[in-house]
């Protein structure tokens, strides 16, 4: 399933997640899923959040640099080996994986995984 | 047709502006000689009496004044007349140290307003117009300035004084503000909060001048494109009166002096010596006719070439081609000559807007060079190899201008202050 990914530019400095985190709260924004991949100075927030374009105008209006892309959300059995045998299944398929992170799941629900690849067409006709 | 305040002036055949500066000088140099006993004294140490002074082709024997001359009489350095007969004061920021108070007679604010009627006239202003003063008011003479000159042109004159960006913007969408003036870094601010509003279509500005700091054409480019308007450059300084010293016109190939007040030399930074014609050096003014601080061979620390080329506006006037810089902006790092606006347009180039800040400072006694800019949406991608690559040709491309290393550090958008008076563009922390 295609699902819209919020990303966020961010300073490396203490207070800036919290910056945001504040005002999604503020707003009544329920994040899903959140990840940062950091560069020295600077990184990207990705959030994935239940009302996507209540929350990417609610941090354009604060002045936040932000960008919206299609992800990935596929899930993934609740059992031993369960990813793995997910990502066999990519890797056969010759897709690179760019990035993923996790959605936070209930007890005994299975897992959603984020996935960002170089080809989303071919991950979408694998049908996961 | 070419809009003129005093078109009897401003357009003078050169040999009758020659006259008239003869004519005015050695008028000054008595009223100097006889009332102003701080240049007296410096005309006596360098060895030079009234007397040596012949016509205004002497003018080299006279000693230079720098801002050290001024500061070190503070309070009432080279004030030449008595207290009585001025009628105000206008002083520097004195960001670098003490302040220079400048006083005024009231022929001294005449002939300053004028200069900025002159100014706004070129920039295509009439007394149809409404005239945004986004120039701080105060001490400061921006805004004072252009209010003196609006008010000398009949223009309808918004006294708005700098900050309270809203309230700026709806009396320029209330009343129909036509043309503004405030400092370039307020103007770029001004067209970025007018986009995020989309009230560009409620905008009716067509002309700008914008002052007190360097700016580049790229930066012009941008603000023009901003405002919808046409963006005029206007030079100024306290010692010498003001705002108005000189100004663009619509060929906007450097700046019309106003020679009929104001004499201009160039002279060479380390010798002296005057230049010839076309060539590059510092500017000095000389104040021709101001009487309460009659200001001589003022070395202004502004690198420029002066020319008569005849310009299209059919203004006579000497014009001086904008400095790449004010000496005073000049940093040099490892040895570099670094100028702001060189950074300024590098950065337009690649994209990103004119809010940076550059920070030097000095390591294990090498220096360090470090630009902080705001990210933009533009520029900004999911893709952290990509903003990477960005920030990498950033580095080359400010290299490749600069001829040394500058360490690139990415910021969230407004983190940078926005400036109301003169933008805080460097910050030196090297303990030299």
């Amino acid at each position: 399933m295609t699902v819209k990914q919020i990303s966020v530019f961010l300073e490396n400095r203490s207070g800036q997640l919290k910056e945001i985190t504040d005002l999604l709260a503020k707003k009544s924004v329920n994040l899903k899923a959140i990840s940062i991949a950091e560069s020295n100075d600077y990184g990207i927030i990705r959030l994935i959040a239940d009302d996507v374009d209540f929350a990417k105008d609610a941090l354009i209006d604060e002045g936040f640099v932000i960008s919206v892309n299609p992800v990935q959300q596929i899930s993934v059995p609740n059992v031993a080996g369960g990813l793995n045998s997910l990502l066999s299944k990519i890797a056969e398929a010759g897709i690179n994986i760019k990035y993923m992170y996790s959605i936070v799941a209930g007890k005994d629900e299975d897992a959603q995984m984020i996935f960002k690849v170089d080809e989303p067409e071919k991950l979408e006709e694998l049908n996961l | 047709m070419e809009n003129y305040f005093q078109p009897e002036f401003e357009t003078m055949p050169l040999e009758k502006i020659k006259e008239l500066q003869n004519e005015k000088f050695m008028k000054q140099m008595q009223h100097v000689w006889n009332d102003c006993p701080d240049y007296r004294r410096k005309m006596e140490q360098s060895g030079v009496s009234i007397d040596d002074i012949k016509s205004i082709d002497d003018i080299s024997k006279l000693p230079f004044l720098s801002k050290d001359d001024l500061r070190e009489g503070y309070p009432y350095a080279m004030l030449a007349k008595p207290l009585s007969e001025c009628v105000r004061i206008q002083s520097t920021s004195g960001t670098t140290g003490k302040r220079v108070i400048a006083y005024y007679t009231m022929h001294d604010i005449d002939l300053w307003e004028e200069c900025c009627a002159r100014a706004l006239a070129a920039a295509g202003a009439t007394n149809e117009d409404v005239v945004h003063v986004s120039y701080g008011y105060g001490l400061f003479t921006g805004g004072p300035g252009l209010n003196g000159g609006s008010h000398k042109l009949g223009s309808l004159t918004l006294p708005m004084s700098s900050g309270n960006t809203d309230r700026q913007l709806q009396f320029m969408t209330d009343l129909g503000s036509t043309v503004l003036c405030c400092t370039p870094s307020y103007a770029a601010y001004l067209g970025e909060t007018i986009a995020e509003k989309g009230i560009k279509d409620q905008i009716k500005l067509k002309a700008g001048l914008f002052g007190a700091e360097a700016w580049s054409e790229e930066m012009r480019r941008d603000i023009e494109k901003a405002l919808g308007i046409k963006a005029y450059d206007i030079y100024g300084l306290t010692e010498i009166s003001g705002p108005g010293v000189s100004f663009e016109c619509s060929e906007q190939t450097g700046m019309h002096i106003n020679e009929d007040h104001f004499y201009a030399e160039i002279i060479d930074p380390d010798t002296g010596e005057v230049l010839p014609e076309g060539e590059q050096g510092e500017l000095v003014f000389t104040c021709l006719d101001k009487e309460a601080f009659p200001v001589i061979r003022y070395r202004t620390k502004d690198i420029c070439v002066l020319t008569r080329k005849q310009c299209s506006c059919g203004r006579t006037f000497i014009k001086m081609v904008k400095p790449r810089g004010r000496s005073d902006d000049m940093l040099i790092i490892k040895g570099v000559n670094v100028f702001p606006s060189q950074i300024e347009a590098v950065l337009l180039e690649q994209g990103y807007q004119a809010n940076y800040q550059i920070i030097v400072d000095r390591v294990n006694n090498s220096d360090t060079l470090e630009v902080q800019v705001e990210m933009t949406n533009e520029n900004f991608s999911d893709d952290l190899g990509k903003v990477n690559e960005m920030e990498k040709e950033l580095v080359a491309a400010l290299k490749s201008m600069l001829g040394i290393y500058a360490k690139v550090r990415l910021v969230a958008p407004k983190s940078i202050t926005r400036s109301e008076g003169k933008a805080v563009r460097v910050i030196d922390n090297r303990k030299i």
